[in-house]
Order: structure tokens, then C-alpha cells, then sequence
């Protein structure tokens, strides 16, 4: 059983880091989710806004 | 590639792949008969060697199409490529370090391989800098998918490398003398149920990667939609 220890410190490593990925993976998940709801938020504001100079004009996407 | 059902599918296959690795590893493989156990380790640093290679080639292609036709999509595929392997590149160079220390001697010697894989692991180190520092701009994707297409030219040369100079680093697959080292039909085997399992975890962190990249850039048109929309709503003429 001689060098069990690098075996051992090797495969920690590996599952350790593809844990921490998933979980960067997750946050970034979560962040997204939080970025939506703001612009949800937004696009709500804007349909309730009274309109200063008419209303907001649909934009064709380029 | 954003179907859920498919990533969810590439989650539990890998789930189930990595423990049948591992049993295989650790309870049916034979141990190498010089190395002893440490050269276990073989049947992960393999594949991450191959995923990362995958990754930073799926990288060129991207960049290529990228530049060729423009679209959104394939940058977005080439930064999700890049960041994939750069987690399993780093992985490799770790897992082989571990490796080298009790057989080599040494945690790291400027072997061609090990050099090369080095200056292969900066450049998309540095790919992935600029990517963090730089805003979302087509003259950034045009320049990080040259970045991309440039660094991918060192994978042909970390795998030739042990052909082109001298270096103690084995040839895995193929030796000089026209042996791949594995003799024993386990040891094929277990290498080939890793390099599944590490490549159906490769292409679940890549659609998941992929996929929030796409509602990132979907979501960044949207913004400048809003903006526009409220800025033209608030003008008084």
C-alpha cells in the first residue's frame, strides 16, 4: 500500500474541484435567475409608466 | 443543446459512469507492476487529458465559426468550451503532479510534455483573463476566438511532443516500440469505461455552461431593449 497517500490526495482533488465546479455552475444558475426577475421587473415598470412622449414604440430585434 | 431532459440524462449517466469507474479502479483493475498503486491515478489523469484537449479543440471550431459568420452562439460556445477545459487541464497537470512525486521523484520537472501542456494551460488561462475583464463586445469575441483558434495550434504539439524530443513522460497509448503499456485487458477496459465517464461529464458541464452563456447574451440584448424603451418612454419630446 505504499503511496496511498498521493492515490488518495490525487482523487480528493479531482471529485473536490469537479464539486466546486458544479457549484460555480449552480451560482451562476441562481445569479441568472436574479438578473431575470430584474429585468421582469423592469419591463413591468415600463408597462405602467405613463407615457411622456407617447407610447414606447415595439423595437424590431437586429 | 439546451434541451433539460438531455442534460438531466448526462447528469445521472455520468453519476453512474464515475461509480462504475471508480469500482473498476479501485476494485477490479490490476495496480501496474513497477508503479504499484500510484499509477492508478492513470485512469483519471487520461481522461482528463482527453476532455481537456476536446474542450480546447471544440474551442478553434468555435472560434473559426465565430469569425466566420459572426453569430452570438458560437462565441458563446467557444467561452463555454475554454472554461471546461480549463477546469480539466488544471485537473491533468494536478493529478499528473501527484504522479510524478512518487515515481519521477519530483512534483514537476520543464519535460517537453509537461512544458508544453504548461504554455497550453496560460494561453487559456489567459483566454478565459480576458473574457472576465473585458465587456461583452464583438472586437473582444474576435479577438478571444483568434486567441482561441492560436492556442489550440499546442494540443497537436503536446501530444506529438513525446515523439518530437526527448522526455520521461511515457507514451500512454502507443510506445516507440509499438506497445501501449496496457497488457492486461482490465486495465483497457477500466481506461475506457473513465474516458466515458469523464466524457459524458465533460459534455453535461458544457451544455450547462453553454446553456447559461446563451440566456446570458439573451438576456444582455434584452436589458439594452429595456433601456431604450424607458429612456424613449421618460423623453419629453
Amino acid at each position: 500500500m505504499e503511496h496511498l497517500g498521493y492515490l488518495f490526495a490525487a482523487y480528493s482533488i479531482i471529485f473536490a474541484v469537479i464539486f466546486l465546479y458544479v457549484m460555480f455552475i449552480w451560482r451562476r444558475q441562481a445569479a441568472l435567475d436574479a438578473e431575470l426577475r430584474t429585468l421582469e421587473a423592469r419591463m413591468a415598470a415600463l408597462g405602467e409608466q405613463p407615457a411622456a412622449g407617447g407610447p414606447p414604440q415595439p423595437q424590431s430585434e437586429t | 443543446m439546451n434541451n433539460p431532459t438531455i442534460r438531466n440524462w448526462l447528469g445521472f449517466s455520468t453519476l453512474a459512469l464515475m461509480l462504475a469507474s471508480l469500482f473498476m479502479i479501485f476494485d477490479y483493475v490490476p495496480p501496474d507492476a513497477e508503479m504499484g498503486i500510484a499509477q492508478l491515478i492513470f485512469y483519471f489523469h487520461v481522461p482528463l487529458a482527453w476532455v481537456a484537449f476536446a474542450s480546447f479543440g471544440l474551442v478553434a471550431i468555435a472560434g473559426i465559426f465565430y469569425l466566420w459568420l459572426g453569430d452570438q452562439l458560437w462565441d458563446d460556445l467557444g467561452y463555454a468550451a475554454a472554461e471546461t477545459g480549463m477546469v480539466f487541464c488544471t485537473l491533468m497537470i494536478v493529478a499528473g503532479s501527484i504522479w510524478a512525486k512518487p515515481i519521477w521523484g519530483t512534483w514537476w520537472t520543464w519535460d517537453s510534455r509537461l512544458t508544453m501542456t504548461f504554455i497550453l494551460w496560460l494561453m487559456y488561462g489567459g483566454y478565459l483573463m480576458l473574457r472576465a475583464s473585458a465587456d461583452d463586445t464583438p472586437e473582444v469575441a474576435r479577438f478571444a476566438a483568434v486567441i482561441g483558434i492560436v492556442a489550440a495550434l499546442d494540443v497537436p504539439i503536446v501530444i506529438a511532443s513525446v515523439r518530437l524530443w526527448r522526455t520521461i513522460h511515457p507514451a500512454v497509448l502507443v510506445t516507440k516500440q509499438g506497445s501501449h503499456g496496457l497488457e492486461d485487458p482490465r486495465m483497457i477496459w477500466t481506461l475506457l469505461v473513465s474516458l466515458t465517464a469523464f466524457t459524458v461529464l465533460w459534455a453535461w458541464f458544457l451544455m450547462l455552461r453553454f446553456s447559461q452563456l446563451r440566456t446570458r447574451s439573451r438576456m444582455r440584448r434584452l436589458a439594452t431593449r429595456i433601456a431604450l424603451a424607458t429612456a424613449a418612454a421618460s423623453d419629453p419630446n
